[in-house]
C-alpha cells in the first residue's frame, strides 16, 4: 500500500511536509534549488522588504547550549532585486514561499504584491522577528496592528497568506485567532525566542545587536506546545517550526497538529540531507503504524 | 586495546563545540610588513586545524570576521595573518599582546595534499593559508614550487619562512612585485603561466584576490592540471545557514573555502565575477 506524504497548506501542494524555514540560505535562487534538490517539499526565502537592508554587524550568530542565537537584522536585497533569483526557481517542483516584512501595513501590501508578481506561490508574513524594532515581533504581539496588516495583505494578493507567529507573547492562540479572522490561510508557529548571550571574560553581550532569537533543540518543547494549542484554536493549517532536528521531532509536531514542518537550525548541524532523512523517517513511521496518508496523523495527540 | 584508544582519540570534536565562541589571549604579535601582522593564540580545537581552514575572529565591540589560519604549530599555537583593510582587521592589528579576542572554528574544509609535483601560487595576504599547506607539502610532495606575488617590496610577506621551507626541498620561492621593486616585475600569474608551459604539474594550490585566482583557474584548465583555490566571501554564521557566502550552488563556509577544479567549473558564471554584498544582492567583483 502506498503511503502518501503529500500535504496541503491552503491551495499550496507539497510533495512532502518538510520546508526550509525563512532566513536560512534563501538569498539566491540556486541556494534554494540546492535545498529542493536535497528533498525539501517547499522553500521559504529570506525575509524581503521594500528596500535593501544590510542587517547588523557580526557577531550575528552565537552557539548556545542546545541551540543557536541569531540577530541578523533582516539583511535582504529588497523585493525588487529578487526577480532574477525567483526566475531560477521556476522549473523546480516545490513551491517557493516569499517571506516578507515591512514597517507598515502599506509596506507589507506592496512587498506582497511584488512577491506575487515575481512568482511567489505564497507569502509568509514575518511578524515575529525578535530583533528588528518596529517590524517583526512588535507587530506580531499587537493584535490590532497584526489584524490590519493581514487583512490588507490578503486583500492585495490572490496567493495564500501565511502568518509566522512569535512565541514572545502572553497568549499565542489569541494571536493565531486574530490572524485567521483577518484572512490568513495558514499559521507558522513559531519564530525564535528573544534571548541573549554574554561573554564571561569580557562581560560583553556577544551579539552585536545584544539581543537575538533562540532557535534549535532548546525551543522544541515550546514550539510543540504552541502548535498543539493553535491547532485547537483555529481551522486553518498550522506549520510547525522550532528545533525540528529528526523524524521523531517531525512526527511529534504532526501529532500536535502541524500539516507541514519548517527546518532551519538543523541544516547547520546535519547538512541539507536533513530534509530527506526526516521525510524517510516520517514515511517509515506512518507505514509501521498502518497510516496510508500523513493527513491521518495531523492532530493525533488531541484525542487523548 | 591500544588500537581502540587510538580510535577514540580520532573522534572529531562535536560541531557545536567548534562553533562555540572561545575568548583567547593574544600571545604574540609579529609585524610582517607595513599593513600585515601575524597574531598568535592558543586554542585546543584550532591546534587540530587543517591547512586551508578558517576561524571567525571576534574583535569585541567591533565586528567578527573570517580569517584563514596561517600557522599551526605542534605546541598548540595557532597563527592568523591579518591585513588591515576594514574596521575589524584594523582594530585587530591595533591589539596588544595579552588582549582578548573571540574565536569560533576551525571551519570549512582544508587543502588536500598531493604527493606529486605541486605549484603553490599566492597573491598578497592570500599566501597566509598556503603557509601551513607548504609546510606539509615539503614533507610529502615530490617537488614544491612556491610563487608569491605582491604589489611592491613593502608588501612582501613571509620572505624568510618561504626561503627556509623551499630550501628543505632544494627549490627557491619566486617573488613577484607589480612595480618590480623586488625580484621579478609583474603579476604572479604571468610567472605561473611560464612555469606551467615549462613543466608538468600534478596540482596547483592558490589563494589571493579572486580575479587572480580566476586567472589561475583558467590556466589550470588550459594545461589540464587540477587546482585547489581558497575563496573568500562575506561571512556571518560560518556554519552553512545564513547564505551570505553563497556562490552558485555552493556555500563557501561549508563546501569550501577550498574548492577543487570540478567545483570551480560549476560556479564558472560567478567565480571571479560576482559576489553577494551585505544585503544579499549580487554585485560585480571589485
Amino acid at each position: 500500500m502506498e503511503t502518501s506524504l503529500a500535504t496541503q497548506i491552503g491551495d499550496l501542494k507539497l510533495a512532502n511536509p518538510t520546508m526550509l524555514a525563512a532566513g536560512i540560505l534563501g538569498y539566491t535562487g540556486l541556494s534554494m534549488k540546492t535545498v529542493i534538490d536535497a528533498g525539501a517539499g517547499a522553500v521559504v526565502t529570506k525575509t524581503m522588504g521594500l528596500e535593501p537592508r544590510k542587517g547588523y554587524l557580526n557577531p550575528t550568530v552565537v552557539q548556545t547550549d542546545c541551540g543557536l542565537l541569531n540577530a541578523m537584522g533582516l539583511p535582504n536585497p529588497g523585493i525588487h532585486h529578487f526577480k532574477s533569483e525567483m526566475g531560477k526557481l521556476k522549473k523546480t517542483k516545490a513551491p517557493t514561499i516569499v517571506s516578507i516584512y515591512g514597517f507598515s501595513a502599506n509596506e507589507y501590501a506592496q512587498v506582497a504584491r511584488k512577491a506575487q508578481t515575481i512568482g511567489a506561490d505564497a507569502v509568509e508574513l514575518n511578524v515575529s522577528c525578535p530583533h528588528v524594532e518596529k517590524a517583526g515581533a512588535q507587530i506580531g504581539s499587537d493584535p490590532q496592528l497584526l489584524s490590519e496588516i493581514v487583512e490588507v495583505v490578503a486583500d492585495n494578493v490572490t496567493i495564500p497568506v501565511i502568518v509566522k507567529l512569535t512565541p514572545n507573547v502572553t497568549n499565542i492562540t489569541e494571536i493565531a485567532k486574530v490572524s485567521q479572522n483577518a484572512g490568513a490561510d495558514a499559521i507558522t508557529a513559531i519564530n525564535t525566542l528573544k534571548a541573549m548571550a554574554i561573554d564571561t571574560e569580557t562581560g560583553r553581550p556577544i551579539l552585536a545587536n545584544k539581543f537575538g532569537g533562540l532557535s534549535g533543540p532548546a525551543i522544541k518543547p515550546i514550539a510543540l506546545r504552541c502548535v498543539y494549542d493553535i491547532y485547537n484554536a483555529v481551522d486553518i493549517p498550522v506549520i510547525g517550526c522550532g528545533g525540528i532536528s529528526n523524524w521523531q521531532d517531525a512526527v511529534q509536531f504532526i501529532q500536535a497538529g502541524a500539516s507541514a514542518l519548517q527546518i532551519g537550525t538543523a541544516v547547520a548541524f546535519q547538512g541539507l540531507d536533513v530534509f530527506s532523512k526526516i521525510t524517510k523517517g516520517v514515511e517509515k513511521y506512518l507505514k509501521s503504524k498502518g497510516f496510508s496518508n500523513i493527513k491521518e496523523l495531523v492532530g493525533y495527540a488531541h484525542q487523548f | 586495546m591500544q588500537r581502540l584508544n587510538n580510535k577514540q582519540s580520532c573522534v572529531p570534536p562535536k560541531f557545536d563545540a567548534i562553533n562555540r565562541m572561545r575568548t583567547v589571549k593574544i600571545l604574540g604579535i609579529k609585524t610582517e610588513n607595513c599593513a600585515v601582522k601575524t597574531l598568535t593564540f592558543k586554542d585546543k580545537l584550532c591546534a587540530k586545524a587543517q591547512p586551508g581552514q578558517f576561524v571567525m575572529v571576534w574583535v569585541p565591540g567591533v565586528d567578527e570576521i573570517p580569517i584563514s589560519i596561517s600557522g599551526i604549530s605542534s605546541d598548540g599555537k595557532t597563527c592568523i595573518t591579518v591585513h588591515g583593510v576594514g574596521d575589524a582587521s584594523n582594530a585587530l592589528n591595533e591589539k596588544q599582546k595579552g588582549d582578548v579576542i573571540g574565536i569560533r572554528g576551525p571551519f570549512g574544509n582544508g587543502f588536500v595534499t598531493s604527493k606529486g609535483n605541486v605549484l603553490v601560487v599566492g597573491g598578497g595576504t592570500g599566501i597566509g593559508p598556503l603557509m601551513p599547506l607548504t609546510e606539509q607539502l615539503v614533507k610529502c610532495a615530490k617537488k614544491v614550487t612556491v610563487m608569491s606575488g605582491v604589489k611592491d617590496k613593502e608588501n612582501l610577506l613571509f620572505l624568510e619562512r618561504l626561503n627556509e621551507l623551499c630550501s628543505c626541498v632544494k627549490t627557491k620561492p619566486v617573488f613577484t612585485t607589480e612595480d618590480g621593486s623586488y625580484q621579478t616585475a609583474g603579476f604572479v600569474t604571468d610567472q605561473a603561466k611560464k612555469m606551467l608551459i615549462k613543466e608538468k604539474f600534478d596540482m596547483i594550490y592558490t589563494c589571493g584576490p579572486e580575479v587572480m585566482m580566476y586567472k589561475m583557474f583558467v590556466l589550470s584548465e588550459k594545461h589540464d592540471v587540477p587546482i585547489q583555490a581558497s575563496l573568500e566571501r562575506m561571512m556571518r554564521c560560518a556554519i552553512g545557514l545564513c547564505g551570505s557566502c553563497q556562490i552558485g550552488e555552493l556555500r563557501v563556509c561549508k563546501d569550501g573555502p577550498v574548492l577543487n577544479s570540478e567545483q570551480l567549473r560549476s560556479i564558472k558564471s560567478e567565480f571571479g565575477k560576482f559576489r553577494l554584498d551585505a544585503t544579499g544582492n549580487k554585485i560585480k567583483q571589485p
